[in-house]
């Protein structure tokens, strides 16, 4: 059941995009959300979705896979559209009992949809096809203009690529715990949802116990191959812009510039 | 309390992963009884883990039968719970499941959920920890400051406390020093003869299973290659070793003082029996 949980997952592949600097997929994604925040017309919605559905494309990630990781933030987005249908207020369209639905509300309700979902499939399509690596090595590289004012971006990135890259051992590790735990008459599939919760105990404390765990064997093994930080650090792969980059970012900036005309002009 | 095993096939199934839609058990029939000490040995990889899985329904195959007592653990309505009770499964470095803050309470975990009362609960812990060899002294300390040897026969009594008829070990002596794992396969020896209880272990060490087990399955890509006594076994040498699985110390030694003309009997697999071959020979 853990398994189902796509989102921030690496899904392997050679497409264009996969091939993209990391940096510039951090900044295609930076942009992504400030166009879907700029939009507030069906045609600057259309833009973002087309925008999306393209760069899906090109990705070569199934479309049925990414959806998976819709699941995650199902309720989020249920809730998000019920407050919104039934919460805004102008002209009626239908009521029953306590709830009026608006020509207002159905408008907003299913752009806020529209652009929770374009923010999750336009943010996780770069951790799709960006491995955990790269991404830290985009993020510090890109970034790296912060250290100027003491921010400390070589860490932030050591720890954020240590994260993702624990969250497929924990799953693995929480299964086989599960397993175990089941093996002693523990369960966690009926019963309502205080026993679920209660009967997670046995499942989360061995969790949480081996995560540390981990956390305390990585450090020394970091220790024990002289890890000390950013400072001097040289790297394997250099981080440097290609054709396709460049190519990239142009249409990038074009369809930054297309969503600013339409906001301005559809007023 | 028999368990037999009828026919089962079984196949990884989740997408993404690079062993989805690997065979991974194909077409396994075997039998177990509770007067036999089993140990089930393989090359990595060839599907003991997932096989046992099976036996307490934590897996389900996709094709064949498994009955328990003679009747089908598949069938509707299947009590998974008790079967899970009278087949208990100690997993690969069980250690890491403890939860609770004292051993005993850990230990009281799997008779708890089988909705005994407390004091059967607490007779039973009990009773489980001192048979793996705890003194009462140890019961109320948290199971996070004991040694390893001592964690994993405290797991271990998480399991033996639902007091099941066949005890399932996936290598219960991995990363334990040489004297742990005299003393984990000498009281898994003593509860199979004084205590009744079926064992099936999957083991690496061939002088482990040479020395305990009575009975030996041979696991290779997901099928049976062999089913019959360690001496029998071992006597296929180099079918083993074609594999990438060994015979005992013990058994090599001999087939060395064979070649070099000694005159030893077939099937010694021992170190206690290549000593009395040796001594009988020279004596």
């Amino acid at each position: 059941m853990f398994r189902d949980i796509t989102l921030g997952q690496y899904y392997p592949g050679n497409s264009i995009i996969h091939r993209l600097d990391p940096r510039t997929k951090l900044l295609w994604t930076v942009v992504y959300i400030v166009t879907l925040f700029l939009s507030d017309n069906k045609y600057s919605y259309l833009a973002c979705v087309l925008a999306l559905g393209i760069m899906i494309f090109i990705s070569k990630v199934p479309i049925g896979h990414m959806i998976k990781g819709l699941k995650a933030v199902m309720i989020i987005l249920i809730i998000s559209i019920l407050f919104n249908l039934f919460l805004t207020e102008g002209d009626k369209l239908f009521s029953f009992w306590i709830f009026t639905v608006t020509r207002q509300g159905v408008r907003r309700a299913v752009f806020m949809a529209l652009r929770l979902i374009c923010l999750i499939l336009g943010t996780s399509l770069m951790t799709f096809t960006t491995t955990p690596n790269q991404l830290t090595d985009g993020i510090e590289r890109g970034l790296g203009f912060l250290k100027v004012i003491k921010v400390p971006v070589h860490e932030i990135a050591m720890m954020m690529s240590i994260a993702l890259r624990f969250i497929p051992l924990l799953t693995e590790e929480l299964d086989k715990i599960i397993k175990a735990q089941t093996a002693r008459g523990a369960d966690i599939e009926t019963g309502n949802f205080i026993k679920k919760a209660k009967a997670m105990i046995p499942m989360l404390i061995p969790l949480f116990v081996s995560a540390f765990r981990r956390a305390g064997e990585l450090a020394s093994a970091m220790e024990a191959r002289c890890y000390h930080g950013g400072k001097g650090r040289t790297r394997m792969y250099p981080l440097k812009y290609g054709a396709s980059d460049y190519c990239f970012m142009a249409a990038m900036f074009a369809y930054l510039a297309g969503i600013i005309i339409l906001k301005v002009f559809l007023q | 309390m028999s368990i037999t095993v009828k026919n089962i096939s079984y196949h990884y199934d989740n997408p993404g992963s690079e062993h989805s839609g690997r065979q991974v058990l194909c077409d396994i029939s075997v039998s177990f009884d509770r007067d036999s000490f089993t140990a089930v040995i393989g090359p990595t990889g060839s599907g003991k883990s997932t096989f046992i899985q099976h036996l307490n329904l934590l897996l389900r195959a996709d094709q064949g039968d498994i009955l328990y007592d003679g009747e089908s653990i598949y069938a509707q309505g299947y009590d998974r719970k008790k079967l899970r009770s009278r087949v208990g499964l100690v997993f690969q470095y069980p250690e890491y499941q403890l939860f609770e803050t004292d051993v005993l309470s850990d230990v009281s975990f799997g008779p708890k959920n089988l909705g005994l009362p407390e004091d059967e609960v607490r007779k039973r812990a009990s009773q489980a920890l001192l048979q793996v060899g705890f003194s009462e002294a140890d019961f109320h300390r948290s199971p996070f400051e004991l040694s390893g040897g001592q964690k994993r026969r405290a797991a271990i009594a998480g399991v033996l406390a639902m007091q099941p008829e066949y005890l399932i070990l996936d290598e219960p002596a991995a990363g334990l020093d040489p004297a742990g794992r005299r003393e984990l396969f000498d009281m898994l020896g003593e509860l199979h003869k004084k205590g009744g209880v079926g064992i099936i272990l999957v083991s690496h060490s061939m002088d482990d299973v040479a020395k305990y087990a009575d009975r030996l399955i041979v696991l290779n890509e997901g099928r049976i290659l062999y089913d019959a006594t360690p001496a029998e076994v071992f006597s296929h040498g180099k079918e083993l070793e074609s594999i990438g699985l060994d015979v005992p110390q013990a058994a090599k030694a001999a087939q060395m003082l064979r070649n070099r003309g000694i005159s030893l009997p077939e099937g010694l697999i021992t170190m206690e029996q290549v000593k009395t071959a040796i001594l009988d020979h020279f004596g």
